[in-house]
């Protein structure tokens, strides 16, 4: 089954575990600066926003890779970077319409969510379930059931949780 | 491993900057944050100094765990000699500018000196500037922050800065980093405006590495998973700090009016109940709770004010959220105040925020204010025609925007309560501890805190000790002195690591010494954790017995020693220091005069 990463902001404080958790999972080190995933915060903090990689089915950054570096993981769905073919170039960086390919320049290469290989640390370490890995047919599925409860005449009262 | 092993030293006097190696023999001795910053300041200068000269030493110090998966391992501390306390001061502080710190390679920045000019200070990893704040000078934290992230096109810059407060010299100034997480006591806010620095500005890429990954991994999974799991934290999680004030109105040790009284008829409006109740418009205080660096407790609240309240109808700029009600704050500016309009207290609350002042000094230097109003030692015509009634919410929000702005009556607020009691003719109306005015917790009724608070090094504190379970069981001074010095020495071993107080209820030293020992070189078990913690509290004892203080600084007001609790549990009891302070310094190895003797200092090493 392909999964995928699902954020739902409403569930975040953002502690930042998840770039800490990606930042040691990709450079051994608790170093945010270099982590795939970012919580951007809104309004003094009203809003946390965690964000990364979405592994578009057409990767605009796959198509721009003039040396392709860049190849789909077809267990993951993930699309991962060969550091060893990758020179640097950027041109990811342009084409991909999210920023979530950055260039590195202590390695001089690009880094962009690989989502660990399929056990993404940053779900792991996620305290609240702001950010789950999830059947990627079904990213919606507990949202549905959100909107589905409040049809449901039977248990006016039942919460979306229950 | 996990230690930096640098310091970042800048003279502000000329404007220069090193970088020299971490004492590793200190850091093994005392670990980092509060024990290390604390040697460094006890070998850079002499506890004498004024604390407003250019000779005093500001330490911004982050420990072993800061920056690491170790949950709530954000915090630093800011390590000086206080003006309001003349003590050694220790503030420390959330939000996610402490981890920054660390992640640009500095265990500690020490600044020393006083710059000709208003500076800051901006840090990218080793590229370290002062520049010139003259733009900066006069305005406010948020806009500091703000300011700052545009001018550097860097909104990944963490910033740390003080407000006019802190300009002026308010004694309780603070230093407010991320809009609303501060090292609120003590006046470390007042030090750094006399240095001239108005912030400090960092970004850090360096990033953290631990000496046994797998091993550190598997205990913070296990230390995270404990603190999961526990009531306490989910209570903290779900309402807060404020939570502890329905316990202290239940318990008759909520202090009310100045300490006259230790149960508030208005607690229903302004408790952790309130913040999430619809007001009669349907507006709710408390919009969401978020977290520190690092931090799976997320006790911070985000609140908002109706629009519709006397205190932002004409005033747009303040519709936004910030930050909400703590325990703190909300007893410093409800009951204390006789104030029951959550409203009017969340917007002082961003005004301590906005102009970087510590709400708990401010609150109980108003709650002085206000009774000496009350006995007419202060009249309307010296309080800018405004009633410093009890109860009075305007009293309350105009007056901490001019104490923020340093207007009026503001300039005298900003003395502090034991200078503002003093100058009006009425000492004995001080509710603190070595000039630091007392959190809300009344010791009638928790006499083990009553201890805490007249032996904590840097004044009146709560966050120093912890006697909860046994002065709720008992309400004597029997059997405090053991229960306050055992966990002063594990809170000072804590404070020395980089975690937050908050997760005292689910690690104990060993907890914290497994995860020590993973990220750090040398072997770290509980009972050199705890020995380190006994070394810490004996070094600030040092310092302040150095700086003048003396066994008759370690006491509490008059009001708390004589006067019985007039309701709650604790009703017709009083203090018994007298009882817990030779028990306590007997039990800390000190003289009857509470000085440490030779032998104490040499089981230390000190």
């Amino acid at each position: 089954m392909l999964k995928s990463l699902l954020i739902d902001p409403e569930k975040c404080t953002s502690c930042l575990q998840c770039e800490m958790a990606c930042s040691f999972e990709h450079e051994g080190a608790f170093n945010p600066a270099k982590s795939r995933i970012k919580v951007f915060e809104f309004e003094h903090g009203r809003r946390a926003i965690p964000y990364t990689c979405t592994q578009c089915a057409e990767a605009w950054c796959l198509h721009a890779c003039p040396v392709e570096a860049l190849s789909r993981n077809t267990e993951t769905g993930a699309v991962e970077l060969d550091e060893a073919i990758c020179v640097g170039c950027k041109v990811c960086t342009i084409a991909c319409p999210f920023g979530t390919i950055n260039y590195n320049a202590d390695s001089g290469k690009v880094a962009k969510c690989d989502l660990c290989g399929g056990d993404p640390q940053c779900a792991e370490a996620c305290p609240t379930g702001a950010i789950t890995y999830v059947d990627a047919n079904w990213t919606g599925l507990e949202r549905m059931k959100q909107w589905a409860v409040k049809t449901d005449s039977q248990a006016p009262n039942q919460s979306p949780g229950a | 491993m996990s230690w930096q092993r640098k310091v970042l030293r800048v003279d502000l006097s000329d404007g220069s900057h090193k970088v020299e190696p971490l004492n590793m023999d200190w850091a093994n001795a005392y670990l980092g944050e509060r024990g290390l910053a604390s040697k460094y300041l006890m070998e850079m200068m002499d506890p004498k100094t004024d604390p407003m000269a250019p000779e005093n030493v500001l330490i911004f110090a982050t420990g072993p765990l800061t920056g690491t998966m170790a949950s709530t391992s954000g915090r630093y501390a800011v390590v000086t000699k206080g003006p309001l306390t003349n003590a050694i001061a220790c503030s420390n502080s959330g939000g996610k500018f402490g981890a920054e710190l660390k992640y640009a390679g500095y265990d500690l920045l020490i600044l020393e000196g006083r710059s000709p000019q208003p500076v800051y200070l901006h840090i990218v990893d080793d590229r370290v500037e002062i520049l010139p704040a003259d733009e900066l000078w006069g305005t406010t934290v948020w806009h500091t922050e703000e300011h700052l992230k545009a001018k550097h096109q860097n909104p990944l810059l963490k910033v740390a800065s003080i407000g006019k407060a802190g300009e002026s010299g308010v004694y309780y100034a603070c230093i407010v980093n991320d809009l609303h997480r501060a090292a609120g006591r003590s006046g470390v806010g007042a030090v750094m405006g006399s240095k001239n620095l108005k912030a400090i500005a960092v970004h850090g890429t360096v990033g953290v590495r631990v000496e046994d990954p797998k091993a550190f991994m598997a205990a913070a999974k296990h230390c995270n998973d404990l603190l999961a799991e526990s009531d306490g934290r989910k209570e903290l999680t779900e309402l807060g700090t404020n939570a502890m004030m329905d316990s202290m109105q239940e318990f008759g040790s909520l202090p009310t009016r100045n300490f006259r009284e230790v149960q508030f008829e208005g607690v229903e409006k302004v408790n952790a109940s309130a913040m999430s109740a619809p007001d009669a418009s349907g507006h709710v205080n408390l919009i969401t709770n978020k977290a520190c660096f690092g931090c799976t407790i997320a006790c911070g609240r985000i609140a908002h004010i109706n629009e519709k309240h006397f205190t932002i109808v004409n005033r747009p700029e303040y519709r936004h959220a910030s930050g909400g009600l703590e325990y703190e704050t909300a007893f410093a500016f409800g009951p204390a105040c006789g104030i029951d309009d959550i409203d009017a207290l969340t917007f002082a609350g961003y005004m301590m925020n906005e102009h970087g002042m510590d709400p708990i000094s401010f609150g109980v230097t108003l709650a002085a204010a206000m009774e000496l109003y009350d006995i007419g030692a202060l009249t309307k015509e010296q309080t800018d025609g405004i009633a410093l009634e009890f109860g009075n919410a305007e009293a309350l929000t105009v007056m901490a925007e001019k104490t923020g702005k340093g207007e009026g009556f503001g300039k005298e607020l900003g003395l502090g309560s034991k200078r503002l009691c003093e100058k009006y003719g009425h000492p004995e109306l001080f509710m603190g501890v070595k000039g630091q005015e007392f959190p809300g917790y009344d010791t009638r009724g928790l006499q083990g805190m009553g201890l805490g608070y007249a032996t904590s090094n840097r004044g009146a504190c709560h966050l120093k000790h912890d006697t909860f379970a046994e002065d709720m069981e008992d309400q004597s001074g029997t059997g405090k002195a053991k229960p306050c010095k055992d966990t002063q020495d594990s809170t000072a071993a804590l404070d020395s690591t980089g975690i937050c107080l908050f997760t005292a209820g689910s690690w104990g030293p060993e907890e914290l010494a497994m995860m020590v020992n993973a990220a750090c070189e040398g072997e770290w078990d509980k009972a050199r954790m705890l020995e380190t913690g006994e070394r810490v509290w004996n070094l600030e004892r040092q310092f302040n017995l150095a700086a003048g203080l003396t066994k008759a600084d370690d006491t509490l007001p008059k009001r708390l020693l004589e006067e019985p609790a007039p309701s709650g549990t604790a009703k017709g009891k009083v203090t018994e220091l007298d009882k817990m302070l030779p028990e306590y310094y007997a039990l800390r190895g000190w003289t009857e005069e509470g000085v440490p003797t030779n032998e104490t200092l040499a089981r230390l090493g000190l």
